[in-house]
């Protein structure tokens, strides 16, 4: 059986929903004086830096940028076995900061929980907001997102697939049926 | 790809691409160690009990520190202070710590295959933390992330592995990994300690003397005299031996200008390391130590997820 794929945001849709992301950031936090952004190894990654561009435009210059892999702070050692660590760079202090969160697609929550475990370990940030690119429902914790690119009401079963290009600018954001 | 190892026997045992995991593994988990706050949760509920029947003061410490570090429970026991003094047997000794349910047991041993011995008849993981002269595999993997660190890569480059082959299991693991990963091995030491056919592991170069096998060399590693194994008859006098196979100065000019200098420790100043290189600028010792931490760390958790995932299945 072929599984059906469906563009849900094209190249141009996630260039604009992260452009207002990245307005809506600043005008919550009223600039980007104690602000940083942390990506979710992988794709959270991508975005944040995409966001930290869009800031940079903005207000003339970026924020901190971090990133965190979140395999060390995962809860299913014995379903998925030892998955490959990647590496963690939060090579500033976090203590007192307003950090932003920023991951691709939020589904049950489980990666943001595990992601704030990982921040906690590192300092006291006076506030942690949540980005993500696609929001698709599904949750299983108590979390919700602060900033989202697109809602997009999935089945379980589905997946979202977001794409980027070699330069790692998100190209398109697709769904697809199993 | 998935680590497929519920124990750590040995190097033998290990792939290019196992090896490839544990030390990007390592480097990951290096991070930790940097951090105000040194623990993640990763081994939350894991059991590991580090088994010493032989002496160690870096090893165990390592082991425990990984351990903790990955907030699994370490729980140490010495030779010298259980039941081993009493007359148990390895397999009883052993069979008691598993109704204890550990998820790990790290196992130093003085007679070779020890751990092998154990693997065979407990049902949780076992990690080899040096069996008499048979093998270190976490030596060697810190070794080679030590060098790959300061060189960039393993493939290509000419180590000098310098003094007691023999009766080294950190040279034997070392020997397997390096040539596993593409470097060549260049063996220099007294005749007695030279073990007959040790060139058919691989890329391997038996040299006529120590200043052949450090010549041009990239890394210069350093194996301890071990006293404590030794018979007087394989070694006339410890001056005579810093003088053949000692790195001092003078020969350590013979390796390239970049080289580095290693030892696994504990070392014996003055006799095959001289104090000048082993506190000079060309040293990484320490790095070793430090890297030790997190290549056990690498180790602990890949070998609990097939732990893990073998329990779970039943």
């Amino acid at each position: 059986m072929v599984s059906a794929e469906t563009v849900i945001l094209d190249q141009a849709g996630v260039g604009r929903a992260l452009t207002r992301i990245a307005h809506e950031i600043l005008e919550r936090n009223k600039g980007s004086d104690q602000l940083v952004l942390v990506g979710i190894r992988s794709g959270g990654d991508l975005l944040a830096a995409e966001l930290n561009r869009r800031i940079a435009e903005i207000e003339g210059e970026g924020v901190p940028l971090g990133t965190v892999d979140i395999t060390m702070y995962r809860d299913d050692l014995a379903a998925r076995g030892s998955l490959p660590v990647g590496k963690t760079e939060i090579p500033f202090q976090l203590d007192g900061k307003q950090v932003i969160l920023v991951d691709d697609v939020l589904f049950t929550g489980r990666t943001i929980r595990s992601a704030m475990d990982a921040l906690m370990d590192f300092g006291r940030p006076s506030s942690i907001q949540l980005a993500v690119l696609i929001d698709r429902g599904h949750r299983e914790l108590p979390i919700r997102a602060d900033f989202v690119g697109r809602n997009v009401p999935t089945a379980r079963a589905e997946k979202i697939d977001v794409q980027f290009d070699e330069q790692s600018v998100p190209r398109e954001v697709r769904l697809i049926k199993p | 790809m998935a680590f497929g190892h519920k124990h750590i026997l040995g190097i033998e045992q290990l792939s290019r691409e196992d090896i490839q995991l544990i030390l990007d593994t390592g480097d990951a988990f290096k991070e930790i160690n940097s951090r105000d706050i040194k623990k993640v949760p990763t081994l939350r509920g894991k059991t590991i009990v580090n088994a010493f029947f032989e002496a160690s003061t870096r090893t165990r410490l390592s082991f425990e520190i990984a351990g903790k570090r990955l907030s699994a429970d370490t729980v140490n026991i010495a030779g010298s202070t259980s039941s081993v003094v009493k007359g148990e047997t390895l397999e009883d000794t052993a069979k008691n710590i598993e109704a204890m349910a550990p998820d790990i047991i790290v196992i130093r041993h003085g007679h070779s295959g020890a751990p092998h011995y154990l693997a065979e008849r407990v049902g949780c993981s076992i990690v080899n933390a040096g069996d008499g002269a048979h093998e270190h595999p976490s030596q060697a993997l810190l070794d080679l992330m030590t060098i790959r660190e300061h060189k960039g890569t393993i493939e290509g480059l000419e180590v000098a592995i310098v003094g007691d082959i023999t009766h080294s299991r950190v040279a034997r693991s070392d020997i397997y990994a390096l040539t596993r990963m593409g470097a060549r091995v260049r063996l220099a030491g007294p005749g007695t300690m030279i073990p007959p056919g040790i060139e058919k592991l691989g890329n391997v170069v038996v040299c006529r003397n120590m200043l052949d096998a450090i010549d041009n060399a990239d890394v210069v590693m350093m194996l301890r005299i071990q006293l404590e194994r030794q018979s007087k008859t394989l070694l006339p006098s410890l001056r005579e031996y810093a003088r053949f196979y000692g790195l001092n100065p003078k020969n350590i000019k013979l390796a390239k200008a970049d080289a580095i200098v290693m030892h696994p420790g504990p070392m014996n100043r003055g006799v095959e390391i001289s104090s000048y290189v082993a506190d000079g600028v060309q040293n990484v010792i320490l790095d070793q130590v430090a890297n030790g931490v997190a290549v056990r760390m690498a180790l602990l958790y890949l070998v609990s997820g097939v732990e893990a995932m073998e329990t779970q299945q039943g």
